[in-house]
C-alpha cells in the first residue's frame, strides 16, 4: 500500500515527516478500525442483553449458553476467519463474525452477573411499592446492572481493538494491516504507528467507557472503590 | 473467493480429504511435527509464564500489597494485543531458535501475554482469602509460610487455575499467529492456505486450532474439577480474560 520512500528512516522506530506525509491513509485505516469495533460490540450487545435476559430468569439455560459462547471463546481467531474465508470471503463480514462471537461470553456473562446481583431487598421494596415485574426488571434492576454491564462492555470493547488488527490477515484495511505491512516491509515507523494507535485506541475507549458509566450512575460516585 | 464457493458439503469434505491424506501428515511441515510445535511454543511459554507471575503474586496476595499495580499491569497487557507484540518482538529479535522453546520472537510474545491473566488471577485469589481462614491458620500454629501455602494456596487456587486456563488458551491462540513471522505450528496451515488460496488446507488447518483449543480447555475444566477441594468447588470467579 504505502511505499516506504528511501527519504524515511528505516532504522528509527518513529520517523515523523512518514507520519505527516501519510496523514490520509493513517486517518483512513483508524476510522476503519473504529467502526470495525463499534459494529462488533454493537452487534455482540443486541444479541447478549436478550439472551442475557432470557437466561436471567430460566437459570437451566444458562449453562448451555454460557458453555457454547465459551467454546466459541477458545477458538483461535485466525482458525476460525479460516472457516469462514471459503464461504463469505475476504470481507468486512468475514471480519465481524469473530469480533462478534468474542464479544458474547464476556457481555452475557456480566449482564447476568449485573442482574444477579441486585439485593433482594431492593426487589422487595420494589415490589411492595406496586412495581409490577416487568417494571422491576426495566426500571429497578437494569439500572443497578448497568455498572456491571459496562465492565463487559469495557472489556469487549479493549479486547475487540485488539482482536481487529488480526482481520487484517483477511484484507481488512484497518490500523492491522498498517502493522503488517511496515513489519513485511521491515519499515519500524508503519508498524510502530499502528501499534500506538491501537494502544491508544483501547486505553481511550475504556477510559471513555468508564466516564460514561459515572455520567449515567450517579449513585456509584461516592463509592470509592476501583 | 466469495459465495461461489458458498456449498458447504465441498468445503468440508474438502477438509476432510486433505486431512485424511496420508502424506498431509509426516515430514517437516506434517500435522504431526505441526502440532508438536505448536504444542511445545505453548507449554514451554506457559510453564515460564506461571513460573514468573505465579511466586510474585502468591507473595503480593498473601501481603495484600501492590494490588492495584497488579491490576494495572495486567488492564495494560489486555490493551497492548498480543499480534502486536509478535509483530514488533519478531522486528527486534528475529526467528533465531531457542532450545525447546522455539523461535524467541513467539517465546518472548507468549510469555510476556500469558503473564498478566496468571498474574491478576492468583494475586485476586490469595488477597480474597477470608481473615477468617487466616486466623484459623494462625490459631492452629501455622507459621506464615504455612499459612500461605497449606491454608490460604488451596483457596486460591480456583481462581489460580482460572488465570492459568486463560493464559494457556490465549497462548494457544496466539502461537497461531507465529506463523505470520515465518514459525512453525499449525498456524502455518492457515497463513500458507490463505497465501495460495487452498480452502482445503485453510479449512483442515482451522480444524486442526479449534480442536486443540477445546481439547486443552476441556483438560482444564477436568483438572479444575480434580485439583480443587471439594468444599470450595461452587466458586467460579473469573478475573480478565483476553482472547487472540
Amino acid at each position: 500500500m504505502i511505499l516506504a520512500q528511501p527519504r524515511y528512516s528505516r532504522d528509527s522506530w518513529l520517523d515523523w515527516s512518514w507520519v505527516t506525509d501519510n496523514t490520509d491513509d493513517i486517518y483512513a485505516a483508524t476510522r476503519e478500525h473504529l467502526v470495525l469495533t463499534v459494529l462488533a460490540v454493537g452487534i455482540g450487545l443486541l444479541i447478549s442483553i436478550p439472551l442475557a435476559l432470557v437466561a436471567a430468569d430460566r437459570r437451566r439455560l444458562r449453562a448451555p449458553l454460557l458453555s457454547v459462547t465459551g467454546l466459541l471463546y477458545t477458538v483461535p481467531s485466525l482458525a476460525l476467519l479460516g472457516v469462514l474465508v471459503p464461504y463469505t470471503g475476504l470481507s468486512r463480514t468475514t471480519a465481524l463474525i469473530p469480533l462478534v462471537s468474542y464479544t458474547l461470553l464476556i457481555l452475557i456473562r456480566n449482564i447476568i452477573e449485573g442482574l444477579d446481583s441486585v439485593p433482594g431487598d431492593v426487589r422487595e421494596a420494589a415490589a411492595g411499592m406496586g412495581y409490577t415485574r416487568r417494571a422491576i426488571r426495566w426500571r429497578i434492576e437494569l439500572p443497578l446492572a448497568v455498572p456491571a454491564i459496562v465492565a463487559g462492555v469495557r472489556i469487549a470493547t479493549v479486547t475487540t481493538v485488539g482482536l481487529v488488527t488480526v482481520t487484517s490477515l483477511i484484507g481488512q484495511a484497518n490500523l492491522g494491516q498498517l502493522m503488517v505491512s511496515g513489519f513485511q516491509r521491515g519499515f519500524r515507523t508503519e508498524l510502530m504507528v499502528g501499534v500506538l494507535l491501537v494502544v491508544i485506541i483501547a486505553v481511550v475507549a475504556d477510559l471513555v467507557l468508564s466516564g460514561l458509566q459515572r455520567f449515567a450512575t450517579p449513585w456509584t460516585r461516592r463509592r470509592a472503590t476501583s | 473467493m466469495d459465495a461461489s464457493a458458498g456449498d458447504v458439503v465441498n468445503v468440508i469434505s474438502g477438509a476432510i480429504g486433505w486431512l485424511t491424506t496420508a502424506d498431509h501428515w509426516w515430514g517437516n511441515s506434517g500435522i504431526l511435527n505441526r502440532t508438536l510445535e505448536h504444542v511445545q511454543y505453548s507449554l514451554a511459554a506457559v510453564v515460564v509464564a506461571v513460573l514468573i507471575a505465579l511466586p510474585i503474586a502468591i507473595v503480593l496476595g498473601h501481603a495484600r500489597r501492590f494490588g492495584t499495580a497488579a491490576i494495572n499491569v495486567g488492564n495494560l497487557g489486555r490493551a497492548v494485543p498480543s499480534f502486536a507484540i509478535l509483530l514488533v518482538a519478531q522486528t527486534i529479535w528475529g526467528l533465531d531458535e531457542l532450545p525447546v522453546a522455539g523461535p524467541i520472537t513467539v517465546f518472548v510474545a507468549l510469555v510476556a501475554l500469558g503473564i498478566p491473566p496468571i498474574l491478576i488471577n492468583a494475586y485476586t485469589g490469595m488477597a480474597e482469602v477470608p481473615d477468617s481462614v487466616r486466623e484459623a491458620a494462625a490459631a492452629m500454629g501455622f507459621t506464615p509460610l504455612q499459612q500461605a501455602v497449606r491454608a490460604e494456596l488451596p483457596v486460591a487456587l480456583p481462581l489460580i487455575l482460572a488465570g492459568v486456563r486463560t493464559s494457556t488458551v490465549q497462548i494457544i491462540a496466539t502461537a497461531t499467529l507465529g506463523a505470520v513471522v515465518g514459525a512453525g505450528g499449525l498456524g502455518r496451515y492457515i497463513i500458507d492456505g490463505l497465501a495460495t488460496r487452498d480452502f482445503d488446507e485453510l479449512m483442515g488447518g482451522a480444524l486442526l486450532i479449534a480442536a486443540l483449543a477445546i481439547v486443552v480447555e476441556v483438560g482444564f475444566a477436568a483438572l479444575e474439577r480434580t485439583a480443587v477441594s471439594p468444599g470450595l468447588r461452587r466458586r467460579t470467579v473469573q478475573v480478565a480474560a483476553t482472547t487472540t
